[in-house]
C-alpha cells in the first residue's frame, strides 16, 4: 500500500450559484521515500490539491488515506493533531512569524508535544544544523535573507520528524542561488533522511530534482 | 506555560496598543473600584450600629430635642439596663467642609454603656473631672494634628455661629475595630451651660437581652404617644441606617455608572482585540498548517486579552487603593470612614478577568474558525 | 489643497465594527456626563425656583437655614406694619410667618424619610405667585387640613386627598395638592400657621416671607430690617436664599460628574487613539499616493483629525440620544441644608446636550491628534513601498 493515497478527488468552488469546478475524479499515489512533483500552470488547482492532502482543505468528493489513516474522515480537531504529528509544510512565503527569532520559529510545532525544554532545543538545534543555519539561531526573520528564511521554514517543516513534506513553491520568490540551496537541501532530505516530499511547483528547476512529475491541468492528472 | 512567549510576543507586537488598552483599564477599574467603595462605605455605616442598644429620639424627627425628664423614667422599663444620653453638636474646627461627628453626652454614663472606645484610665478620669474636656478619637487627633492637652475653639452649625467654645483634649480613645476613630466627645453639662436652652437630642438605652428590642420599644413609644415630646425607639442599628439613608439613592446610581463604565471600557477592549486579531490572521493559519488546533488558538487569544485587563485592573485596582488610603480620602467629609474593602478589589479583579474573556470572545472565535486554504491564499 | 472629506466618511463606514465601538464607548462618556449634570441641574432647578426675587425672607439672624432660626410673634407683627411690604388685593401685607418642621413619613416602597411640614399665613398664596391648587380645595382656616405638595403625593402614605397623616399628636387631613412651579415647595406639606405652631414648637415662628413693594429696593429693605434694634434678624433675597441651599449638593455632583467622566473619557480617547491608529497604517499606501500627488502634509492632518472628529460626533450624538429618555424622570434626595426630602426631576437642558456634544468632540480631536500626526508625517517613499 502506497503512504499516500488519493482516490476520485473531486474539488467544486461556488460563486454565487455558479459551480465552478478545480478537478474531478483525481488518483495518485506516492509510495514512501518518493519526491514527487507536481507541475501545471498557475490556477491548475496543485496548491488546492496540496491543501487538501494537509487538511486544510475540504474535497467535494473522494478521499485522501496517508498512511492507512483516512485524512478525508478526521474532524477538524483530528487533522489539527495529525498535521502536528504528520505533515511539515513549506510555503513560497516562508510564512516565518516575524515577532520570533530563528530558533523560536522552529521550536513552534514542537510545543504542541510533549517533549522537555531541553528535548526541544536539542531538536530545533539538530534541525537548523541540518538547514545549516545553526549561527543564525537568535536572528529575527528581518535579519535573514530570502534564503535563509525558506531554510528556516524547512527546518520548521522538519523537526517534528513529519511523515510527510509538503512544499508550495517553495523557490517561487528565490533568487537562482539561494533557490538550489534549498532545493538540494530538499534532496538531501529525501536522500539522507528518507523523507517523503510532494513539491508543487511551475519552475522547471525545481521539476529536475525529482524522481517523478506529473502535471495538473485543467482538472486533468497526468503523468 | 510554553506557550507564554507567543502570547507575549503577540502583546508587544503593538506596544502603543498594548499599553494605551491596558492604562484604558486600568481607569476604568479604578473607576469601578472607587465608585464600589462609595457604596460599601454607606452600607458599613448601616450596620455599624449594635443591636443591643436602642437609640429613644423625637417621633417628629431627630433634630428635635427630649426633656431631661424623661430619664428618670426610661431606667424603670423593664428589659432597660442602662440609660445616658447624647446631643448632636456639629462642631466645625476652622473649615466646615472639614466634616467629623461631635457629641454633647452624659459622661457619667455614657462609657458604661458605649465599650467600643479604649482610654487609658488616667486620661479617662482627667476628661471625667473637668467641665470643659474633650475625648477625642485617634483618627481626629491626627488629621487636626491635635495634642493631648491642647485648648481648641470649635464654632456650632446648631448653635449661634459666631459663638466659640473652647475645649480642652484631655482623653483620647483607641476604638475596636469598625467604630470611628475620628469622634469628638465632650460634657453634657457644658453644652447646657453654654447654649442655655439645650435638652437631650436622644436617649441611649441598653438592654438586658436584644430579643427584648420590640416589647421596649413598643412601651415607651406608647407611653410618651400623647404627649408634647412623643419619641420613636429603635434599635441602634436601625437608627444608624435611617441617618444613612438620608444619602437618597446614592448606591443606585452608583450602581448605574459602574454598569456604564463596564461597557464603555469592554468596548474599548473588544475593540483592540479585534483589531489585533485582524492583523494577525495570516500568522494564525500558518499556526494551524502546524497543526495548532483550533482550541489551542482560541485559548491564546482569550489569554492574550486577558492578561491585558487582568493588568489593566490590578494597576486601576491597587491603584485606588494606594492613592485613597494614602491621601486619606472622606468623600469631603461626607464619607468618613471610606475605604477600599479587599472585597471590592476582589469583586473589581473578577470583573477585570470578565472583560478579558469577553473582549477577547470575538477575535478568539475569529481565530479558531479561520479557514486556512482560504486565508493562505489571499495573503499569497 | 484640500482632501474631499466624503473620503473620510467612506473610510470610517469600511471599518463600521471599530468606528461604532469607538463611538458607542464615547457615548457612554458621554451619557454619563449629562445623567449626571442634569441630575445637578434639576435639583438646583427645584432649590432655586422656590425663591423669588420680588420676596425678602427673614430668619433669625445668624442662621443659614429655617430649620434652626426662630422669631417671635412680635418680630412677625413689627415687620408687617413695614412700609415696604407690599399690599394685596385685600388691602392687607403680603407677608407670610412661617412654622418649619420636619415630619417622618412613611415612604409607600418602604423606610421613611424627613418632610417639610409649612404652616403659613393665608396670605402665602399670594406671597409666592407659582403656588397654586391643583387638586381638591383651599385649607379652612382654624381646621386641622393639610395641602400636600405634587412631588410627594403617591410617594408617601396617607397623600390622596381625603386621607389623613398623623404627625405632633394630631390628625391631619389632606383637603387638597398644589403644584409650585417644580420647585421644592411642591415636596412640602403646607397647613395654617396658627395650627401648626402650637402643634410644634409653641409661639415661634421660623421665618418671616414678605413681598417687596419695589423689588429693586432690597438692599435698603435689607438694611432697614437689620438695623431695626427690635429685629434680630437677617434678611435674604428669598431666590438667593434657596440658591445658596443647593450650592453644597450641586457642587458635590458636579465634582463627582466631572471626575468619573473625566475618567471614563481616559478609556475613551485611547480607544480613539486605537482605532485611528489602526487606519493610519491600514491606509499607508494612499496616504503616500496623496502626499506623492502633492497634498501637503496639513490637509492629511486635518483629514484624519476630521475623520477622529466624525466618529467623536457620531458617539456625541448617540449620547444625547440615550440621555433624552431621562429628562423629567423623578428622583428624590435628601436636601443636606434643611435636612428634608426634596423630589426633583433629572433636567437634560439643549446647552447639556451642546456640553456633551463638545465633550465628545474634544475626546475625538485629543485621540484623533497623534495618529493624525503620524499619518501626516509619513516619509513618502516608504509609504510608497508599503503599498
Amino acid at each position: 500500500m502506497a503512504l499516500l493515497e488519493i482516490r476520485d478527488l473531486s474539488k467544486v468552488y461556488y460563486r454565487d450559484t455558479q459551480k465552478i469546478p478545480v478537478f474531478e475524479d483525481i488518483d495518485l499515489d506516492i509510495e514512501a521515500g518518493e519526491f514527487l512533483v507536481l507541475m501545471g500552470p498557475s490556477g491548475s488547482g496543485k496548491t488546492t490539491l496540496l491543501n487538501l492532502v494537509a487538511g486544510l482543505d475540504e474535497p467535494t468528493t473522494g478521499t485522501i488515506s496517508v498512511g492507512g489513516e483516512k485524512v478525508t474522515a478526521m474532524s477538524r480537531r483530528q487533522l489539527a493533531a495529525w498535521r502536528s504529528d504528520h505533515v511539515g509544510f513549506i510555503f513560497q512565503l516562508y510564512n516565518l512569524l516575524p515577532v520570533l527569532t530563528a530558533f523560536q520559529n522552529v521550536e513552534l510545532p514542537l510545543l504542541l508535544t510533549h517533549l522537555s525544554k531541553s528535548e526541544r532545543r536539542d531538536h530545533v538545534n539538530t534541525a537548523l544544523d541540518v538547514v545549516g543555519l545553526s549561527d543564525r539561531a537568535d536572528h529575527f526573520p528581518r535579519q535573514l535573507s530570502g534564503g535563509q528564511e525558506q531554510r528556516v521554514a524547512i527546518a520548521r517543516a522538519i523537526v517534528s520528524d513529519p511523515t510527510l513534506i509538503l512544499a508550495d513553491e517553495p523557490t517561487g520568490d528565490l533568487d537562482a542561488k539561494s533557490a538550489d540551496e534549498v532545493l538540494t537541501l530538499l534532496q538531501r532530505l529525501n536522500g539522507e533522511f528518507n523523507k517523503t516530499i510532494l513539491l508543487v511547483t511551475h519552475d522547471q528547476r525545481a521539476a529536475d530534482r525529482g524522481h517523478a512529475v506529473m502535471h495538473l491541468d485543467k482538472g486533468v492528472l497526468t503523468r | 506555560m510554553k506557550y507564554a512567549r507567543l502570547v507575549w510576543v503577540n502583546l508587544m507586537r503593538n506596544k502603543r496598543r498594548t499599553i494605551l488598552t491596558t492604562i484604558s483599564v486600568a481607569a476604568a477599574l479604578f473607576l469601578f473600584v472607587a465608585l464600589r467603595s462609595v457604596n460599601t462605605t454607606l452600607d458599613e455605616a448601616r450596620d455599624v450600629g449594635s443591636e443591643s442598644r436602642m437609640v429613644v429620639r423625637n417621633a417628629i424627627s431627630v433634630v428635635f430635642s427630649l426633656p431631661e425628664a424623661y430619664y428618670n423614667w426610661l431606667t424603670t422599663v423593664p428589659g432597660v439596663s442602662r440609660v445616658t444620653w447624647g446631643n448632636w453638636f456639629h462642631g466645625i474646627y476652622q473649615d466646615p467642609r472639614d466634616f467629623f461627628p461631635s457629641f454633647g453626652v452624659d459622661v457619667d454614663g455614657y462609657f458604661d454603656i458605649y465599650f467600643e472606645m479604649v482610654v487609658p484610665e488616667d486620661q479617662k478620669q482627667a476628661f471625667l473631672r473637668e467641665r470643659t474636656a474633650a475625648m477625642v478619637g485617634t483618627g481626629l487627633m491626627e488629621r487636626f494634628g491635635w495634642r493631648l492637652g491642647q485648648t481648641i475653639n470649635l464654632t456650632s452649625m446648631i448653635y449661634s455661629p459666631d459663638q466659640s467654645w473652647p475645649f480642652t483634649i484631655r482623653a483620647v480613645y483607641t476604638p475596636i475595630p469598625g467604630w470611628t476613630d475620628e469622634a469628638f466627645y465632650f460634657h453634657y453639662d457644658y453644652l447646657y451651660e453654654m447654649s442655655e436652652w439645650t435638652q437631650p437630642g436622644w436617649y441611649v438605652l441598653e438592654l438586658e437581652d436584644p430579643s427584648l428590642a420590640a416589647t421596649v420599644a413598643t412601651t415607651i413609644d406608647e407611653h410618651y404617644e400623647n404627649s408634647r415630646f412623643a419619641t420613636r425607639t429603635e434599635t441602634e442599628r436601625a437608627f444608624q441606617s435611617g441617618m444613612v439613608s438620608m444619602y437618597g439613592n446614592v448606591g443606585l446610581l452608583m450602581n448605574a455608572v459602574g454598569i456604564a463604565v463596564f461597557f464603555a471600557i469592554l468596548l474599548v477592549a473588544a475593540n483592540a482585540m479585534m483589531m489585533s486579531g485582524r492583523e494577525r490572521t495570516s500568522e494564525v493559519a500558518v499556526l494551524k498548517t502546524l497543526g495548532y488546533s483550533d482550541r489551542l488558538l482560541f485559548g491564546l487569544v482569550v489569554i492574550e486579552a486577558a492578561i491585558i485587563t487582568v493588568v489593566g485592573g490590578a494597576l486601576g485596582v491597587f491603584g485606588a487603593k494606594v492613592l485613597f488610603e494614602g491621601t486619606g480620602f472622606q468623600g469631603m467629609g461626607f464619607l468618613p470612614g471610606f475605604e477600599v474593602k479587599l472585597s471590592t478589589a476582589a469583586v473589581g479583579m473578577a470583573i477585570a478577568i470578565l472583560l478579558g474573556l469577553i473582549s477577547g470572545l470575538v477575535p478568539a472565535w475569529q481565530a479558531a474558525r479561520l479557514p486556512v486554504a482560504h486565508t493562505l491564499r489571499r495573503v499569497a | 489643497m484640500k482632501i474631499p472629506l466624503i473620503y473620510n466618511i467612506r473610510s470610517v463606514r469600511q471599518r463600521p465594527v471599530s468606528t461604532l465601538f469607538t463611538a458607542l464607548g464615547m457615548a457612554l462618556v458621554v451619557l454619563v456626563f449629562i445623567a449626571m449634570m442634569a441630575l445637578s441641574r434639576g435639583f438646583r432647578a427645584a432649590i432655586v425656583e422656590t425663591g423669588s426675587r420680588e420676596n425678602v425672607l427673614v430668619v433669625r439672624s445668624g442662621s443659614d437655614n429655617e430649620l434652626t432660626s426662630g422669631l417671635g410673634r412680635a418680630t412677625a407683627q413689627t415687620i408687617a406694619g413695614m412700609p415696604f411690604v407690599a399690599e394685596g388685593s385685600t388691602g392687607r401685607p403680603l407677608i407670610s410667618p412661617e412654622v418649619y418642621v420636619l415630619v417622618s413619613l412613611d415612604r409607600l416602597d418602604g423606610g421613611d424619610a424627613l418632610v417639610v411640614a409649612r404652616g403659613v399665613s393665608p396670605q402665602a398664596f399670594e406671597v409666592r405667585k407659582n403656588v397654586e391648587i391643583i387638586a381638591g380645595r383651599m385649607i379652612n382656616s382654624g381646621a386641622p387640613e393639610i395641602l400636600i405638595g405634587k412631588s410627594i403625593v403617591g410617594r408617601f402614605a396617607g397623600t390622596e386627598i381625603g386621607e389623613t397623616i398623623r404627625f405632633a399628636s394630631r390628625d391631619w387631613e389632606v383637603v387638597g395638592h398644589f403644584a409650585a412651579g417644580g420647585s421644592a415647595f411642591e415636596s412640602e406639606i403646607w397647613g395654617e400657621n396658627e395650627q401648626f405652631m402650637p402643634a410644634f414648637r409653641g409661639e415661634v415662628f421660623q421665618s418671616v416671607t414678605f413681598r417687596m413693594s419695589d423689588p429693586s429696593a432690597f438692599e435698603a429693605v435689607k438694611l432697614a430690617l437689620e438695623e431695626d434694634p427690635r429685629l434680630p434678624v437677617g434678611a435674604h433675597r428669598e431666590y438667593d436664599f434657596y440658591a445658596s441651599q443647593s450650592e453644597l449638593l450641586t457642587r458635590v455632583i458636579s465634582i463627582a460628574a466631572v471626575f468619573i467622566a473625566g475618567i471614563m473619557a481616559i478609556g475613551a480617547v485611547f480607544g480613539a487613539v486605537n482605532t485611528m491608529y489602526a487606519a493610519v497604517s491600514a491606509r499607508a499606501p494612499e496616504i503616500a499616493v496623496l502626499l506623492t500627488l502633492g497634498f501637503r502634509p496639513l490637509s492629511v492632518l486635518s483629514s484624519f483629525l476630521f475623520e477622529a472628529l466624525v466618529i467623536a460626533l457620531i458617539g456625541g450624538v448617540l449620547g444625547c440620544l440615550f440621555s433624552l429618555p431621562l429628562n423629567g424622570l423623578m428622583t428624590s434626595t435628601t436636601n443636606w441644608s434643611s435636612m428634608s426630602e426634596v423630589a426633583f426631576a433629572f433636567s437634560v437642558t439643549p446647552d447639556l446636550l451642546l456640553r456633551g456634544m463638545i465633550f465628545a468632540a474634544v475626546m475625538g480631536l485629543i485621540g484623533g491628534f497623534f495618529p493624525a500626526r503620524r499619518a501626516a508625517r509619513q516619509p513618502v517613499v516608504k509609504a510608497a513601498r508599503q503599498a
